[in-house]
């Protein structure tokens, strides 16, 4: 059987559907915590300009008598990576899997599930392409009007292309829906759900991907608005 | 009342299907799907043509065989109801009604609308039992059930094996079933010593079998005719992560 060849715990977790879906769940977690750390931070661009990018200096500068300059960055940044990749090879091998489970369809199709479980797969997609432009905008500057500006100038010289201010909007709503759906699914994957709790659950998580999505998007429709200089 | 079907015609197995109309005339909103579907075959008897093949035994429904996708959901529109217990008047006269197979890899079509869901068993024969000897009932205060485990443990006993979780997953994915015989089995005494060896067995025949991975859509508890709660799936996840860790062997 697979089973007595499967004895070490990695290759026993990631051989199992489940144990995929495990990964995601703690891997969706990080990406979560990150979030809202980042979107917290983001929020002090409405303290001023100075503000805003000491804080970004602050990042810089936090713990580097130990890691040095930019350590604890580069810290999170490779455990941020790992866990993309992890994440997206668990959710690519379950949709390969779900391809070959129904190699015919439905001519008549029906919408079973909820809008944003629906769309996680491309939705998921869509959050990868925002994140590699939303680096090489306001990281790397590469793609960024004004590439030499500190924090605060690299952003509002971002936003002040409708265009691209937009697309970080719609990208909100995607990862507004991925956590709407990603959150409590992850309640499922670690077992605690239940079908008293379903409900609660499944408002909590919609309310967190809404007011993440919210805490965002207000910075873009600020600059365009001319809130933000 | 007047309706149009439209039905997945196919000859065997290996023969490539299609949707075939038939104008119904006469169909009474009293009738059962079924019967409107017995309807259909007298006429195409009559006219010396092939019967449309599908799965029906209790016509109660309590057996899990009448499988069979309506308008793009399994076992048609009402909430907890399996096709044979679902009647004409929750359709329109003048209405189109699509009637398809299951669709998964796992259970291949035999012929129109039967389907091979033998891959549930082999589910059940992987973990889905409980290795004592019953013997006759024993006196009911000797063991005792809390009346949550109990109440759980009952709802997720009401599977009927139909499939229906499989057809309407968009991963085709038999999660609900597997984690209904879990729950069932795994809140109450008898099933503790086999719990751990359960959960990792029957999940790892499901997914050898090609069944999908599950991503808590959700779909399969919306058409599930017995109403198996989809937490019955968290169950599931937290007996395959705790027997996980525990290194817990089928061998």
């Amino acid at each position: 059987m697979v089973l007595t060849q499967q004895r070490n715990i990695v290759t026993r977790t990631w051989g199992s559907s489940v144990g995929k879906k495990f990964v995601m769940a703690v891997t969706g977690v990080i990406f979560l915590l990150y979030v809202i750390a980042h979107m917290i931070g983001n929020l002090k661009i409405f303290f001023g300009q100075e503000t805003f990018d000491a804080y970004s200096e602050h990042l810089r500068t936090l713990g580097a008598e130990i890691f040095g300059y930019e350590g604890v960055l580069w810290i999170i940044r490779v455990v941020l990576l790992a866990s993309v990749v992890l994440h997206m090879v668990a959710a690519f091998s379950l949709w390969y899997r779900a391809k070959r489970a129904r190699p015919v369809g439905y001519q008549h199709k029906g919408h079973q599930g909820s809008y944003a479980a629906r769309t996680m797969r491309w939705g998921g997609v869509i959050i990868a392409l925002f994140v590699i432009w939303h680096i090489l905008d306001l990281t790397t500057g590469t793609v960024n009007p004004d590439p030499a500006g500190g924090a605060y100038a690299k952003l509002v010289a971002s936003f002040d292309r409708p265009v691209v201010a937009i697309f970080y909007i719609v990208a909100m709503v995607a990862l507004s829906f991925h956590i709407s759906h990603g959150l409590w699914s992850a309640t499922q994957t670690f077992g605690g759900n239940s079908a008293v709790r379903q409900h609660a659950f499944k408002t909590f998580s919609i309310g967190v991907g809404v007011v993440i999505a919210v805490g965002f998007a207000i910075i873009p429709v600020s600059v365009m608005f001319g809130l933000v200089r | 009342m007047k309706l149009t079907l439209r039905v997945w015609r196919q000859k065997n197995a290996d023969a490539k299907g299609k949707m075939v109309k038939y104008p119904m005339d006469d169909v009474d909103e009293d009738m059962s799907f079924l019967e409107m579907l017995d309807v259909l075959n007298e006429k195409l008897q009559l006219a010396g043509e092939d019967p449309v093949s599908f799965d029906h035994d209790c016509r109660e429904g309590i057996c899990g065989s009448c499988a069979m996708v309506i308008n793009g959901t399994p076992h048609g529109p009402q909430k907890n109801t399996t096709t044979c217990q679902l009647h004409m008047r929750h359709f329109r006269d003048g209405d189109t009604i699509d009637i398809e197979p299951w669709r998964a890899r796992a259970f291949p079509v035999i012929k129109d609308l039967v389907t091979d869901r033998s891959a549930f068993d082999q589910i059940i024969q992987a973990g889905g039992y409980v290795s004592v000897n019953t013997g006759s009932a024993p006196e009911a205060h000797a063991t005792p059930v809390d009346k949550v485990s109990a109440d759980d443990a009952f709802d997720a006993a009401t599977c009927i094996g139909c499939g229906a979780c499989v057809a309407a997953c968009p991963n085709g994915s038999s999660m609900l079933f597997t984690a209904a015989k879990i729950t069932h089995l795994g809140l109450l005494p008898q099933g503790q010593p086999e719990r751990q060896t359960r959960a990792i067995s029957m999940l790892s025949k499901q997914d050898e079998l090609d069944f999908g991975g599950c991503t808590n859509v959700g779909a399969c508890a919306e058409v599930c005719p017995k109403g198996i709660p989809l937490a019955s799936i968290s169950q599931l996840n937290h007996d395959v992560l705790g027997a996980t860790l525990a290194g817990a062997r089928a061998d």
